[in-house]
């Protein structure tokens, strides 16, 4: 089981820090896990780290493809709840 | 140590009661500190309106993770075409930053101050921002350093960061209500585990509350930077910079916050807007009778090198400064001496300064029983303290308010807009009605020459254009078209009433 970096990584350094495995490697165009050292960080701690700290939303996914961090995770605003943030922002 | 110097009995001159002339200068906005800490920030380009045309800065971008999201800050920070902070163009390490920092203040002798502050966050980088701070500790002595931080781990790094030769950290305060916090900080990286909303940032304010207390006992010098965001934090700040006072920070900034769509931004993509220079010069203004501000940022790049509002990070890429050689031991020779020969210059102007101080303090009508509104003027300078610019070359202008007090810095307004990209970076708006908008509340623009086209533009606007003071020190110059507003009649009341009627 590994998680995996797809392309909406921003390549910000973040993950590679966090990750007690050293799993995450600087590649180009985006940074990458080997599937073979990455354990989730089972054993280690409760959430898998470099998810826990990845700033973009969809950009690591677990190992069923899905996205830890889906749409409106990190913003804090679910999508359903947009429009009406919209209008409380833009009436600052 | 204690470090409470911002007490009013030892700043008497705070905005209202300060007139030019009493201050020494209010290009100098450190001129009410205690000598010890005016020594440390002297020849600091980002701490003085002056000495910024004097000495030069650099950033190097070692630090690019972070562990909080900032509502203001999009994490994709390689853009070439945009001038703000957390923006870099190319990430170095900690052995390139060396090389680049004795490259650049070998090529640039003005050069004091090496800062790390980012693009993302110095101390969610320790290794990388410390290794740096070694080797330029030992090997470029006369190198200062300063560091910016969000103060999630300040606490931790204190102990680390009083090893160096690091006299000034910067912390980014922009709320001590987690009410407020949270509508600025979606998420903060705590404990190996992510934290949300209210209790996100009540972590993160504590962290930096208690980071700003251990950096004063250690005697480090704090400045404490602010984000102005409109109806989010604007009441708001004036609380900060009365408490951050209080714990002794000696010097506040409060900036704009930059929020384009085209930067990605969640305050940006969300239609958040960013203050108007009335509403910052407002706040400003409401925070000073507290706490020294700070009032000409100019919101670098975090991997910007030169001069303030100046940018010559092309000038020393990776491959170019591979290609130096550099001498640093005799690079500190020739350092030494140009910075001798800038303070000689700086004192020799504070003197004239004290000279003039006296021919300064406003006669005749001013001082006469009857008071007059104060009035804000734009200057045009490419700096040396006097008015030497064309209208049309000025990327930005500096403010002053004329009044019964005196003459004092308000800040400067950009002309340029952040982003310098092409026709694909939102509208496009003419040079001429920009610089025109940027003046917005000023009632004159002193300047060395002024074209016909801006000059009657300027004029339909309510500025007054004025080419009259050319080379001319920037004080003298606003109180001297001050007095001639006054006699002329312009700021009588009749006149006001009808200029309002109109």
């Amino acid at each position: 089981m590994a998680l995996s970096i797809i392309e909406s990584c921003v390549n910000c350094w973040a993950c590679i820090d966090v990750c007690p495995s050293e799993a995450i490697v600087e590649a180009r165009p985006h940074f990458l896990i080997e599937s073979k050292k990455c354990t989730e960080c089972e054993g280690d701690y409760a959430d898998p780290q470099c998810a826990t700290i990845c700033p973009i939303e969809g950009a690591i996914l677990n190992a069923f493809g899905d996205p830890i961090n889906p749409e409106g995770s990190l913003t804090g605003i679910k999508p359903e709840l947009r429009d009406e943030a919209l209008k409380e922002i833009q009436a600052r | 140590m204690e470090l409470n110097v911002l007490n009013a009995d030892q700043a008497p001159a705070t905005a209202e009661g300060c007139s030019a002339s009493a201050c020494g200068s209010s290009n100098d906005q450190m001129s009410h500190l205690p000598d010890s800490i005016r020594e440390k920030v002297q020849n600091h380009p980002c701490y003085s309106e002056e000495a910024h045309h004097y000495f030069a800065r650099m950033h190097v971008a070692v630090a690019p993770a972070c562990n909080i999201q900032c509502h203001y800050c999009n994490r994709k920070y390689d853009c070439a075409n945009e001038s703000r902070p957390g923006v870099v163009s190319e990430l170095l390490t900690p052995d390139q930053a060396v090389k680049k920092t004795k490259a650049v203040a070998a090529n640039i002798p003005q050069m004091t101050v090496l800062g790390i502050a980012g693009p993302g966050d110095p101390l969610a980088n320790p290794e990388r921002t410390f290794e740096t701070f070694r080797r330029l500790s030992a090997e470029a002595p006369d190198i200062k350093l300063c560091v910016s931080t969000n103060g999630l781990t300040l606490p931790m790094h204190v102990e680390e960061l009083a090893k160096h030769n690091i006299d000034h950290v910067t912390i980014t305060i922009n709320c001590i209500d987690p009410e407020v916090g949270a509508k600025i900080y979606p998420w903060i990286y705590w404990n190996n585990r992510r934290i949300r909303g209210k209790a996100a940032a009540r972590i993160l304010i504590q962290q930096q509350q208690k980071g700003l207390e251990m950096l004063v006992a250690k005697g480090i010098l704090v400045k404490v930077n602010s984000v102005l965001i409109p109806g989010v934090n604007d009441e708001h700040l004036k609380v900060v910079s009365k408490i951050v006072k209080e714990k002794g920070a000696f010097l506040h900034n409060v900036m704009p916050l930059i929020a384009e769509e085209e930067h990605g931004t969640f305050y940006g993509v969300m239609g958040q807007r960013g203050p108007t220079d009335e509403e910052l010069q407002d706040l400003q203004d409401a925070c000073s009778g507290d706490m020294n501000m700070m009032r000409h940022c100019r919101q670098c790049r975090a991997d910007a090198v030169g001069m303030l509002g100046e940018d010559r990070g092309s000038e020393f890429t990776l491959d170019k400064i591979e290609a130096m050689d550099i001498d640093y031991d005799a690079a500190m020779k020739t350092r030494a001496i140009v910075h001798k020969g800038i303070e000689e210059e700086l004192a020799e102007k504070q003197l004239k300064r004290e000279r003039l101080a006296g021919v300064k303090v406003p006669s005749g009508p001013v001082a006469a029983n009857k008071s007059f509104r104060p009035v804000l003027m734009a200057v045009a300078t490419s700096g040396g303290g006097v008015i030497n610019q064309h209208f049309g070359h000025a990327t930005e202008f500096l403010v002053y308010e004329a009044s019964g007090n005196g003459v004092r810095f308000i800040g400067h307004r950009k002309v340029d807009q952040y982003c310098i990209g092409n026709n694909t970076c939102g509208e496009k708006e003419s040079a001429l009605a920009g610089s025109i908008r940027a003046l917005s509340g000023c009632e004159a623009v002193l300047c060395s020459k002024i074209g016909y086209e801006p000059w009657g533009l300027l004029e339909d606007a309510g500025i007054a254009p004025n080419g009259e003071y050319a080379m001319e020190p920037i004080e003298e110059a606003v109180m001297s078209v001050y007095q001639e507003m006054i006699s002329s009649g312009k700021l009588d009341a009749e006149s006001e009433l009808k200029k309002a009627e109109v």
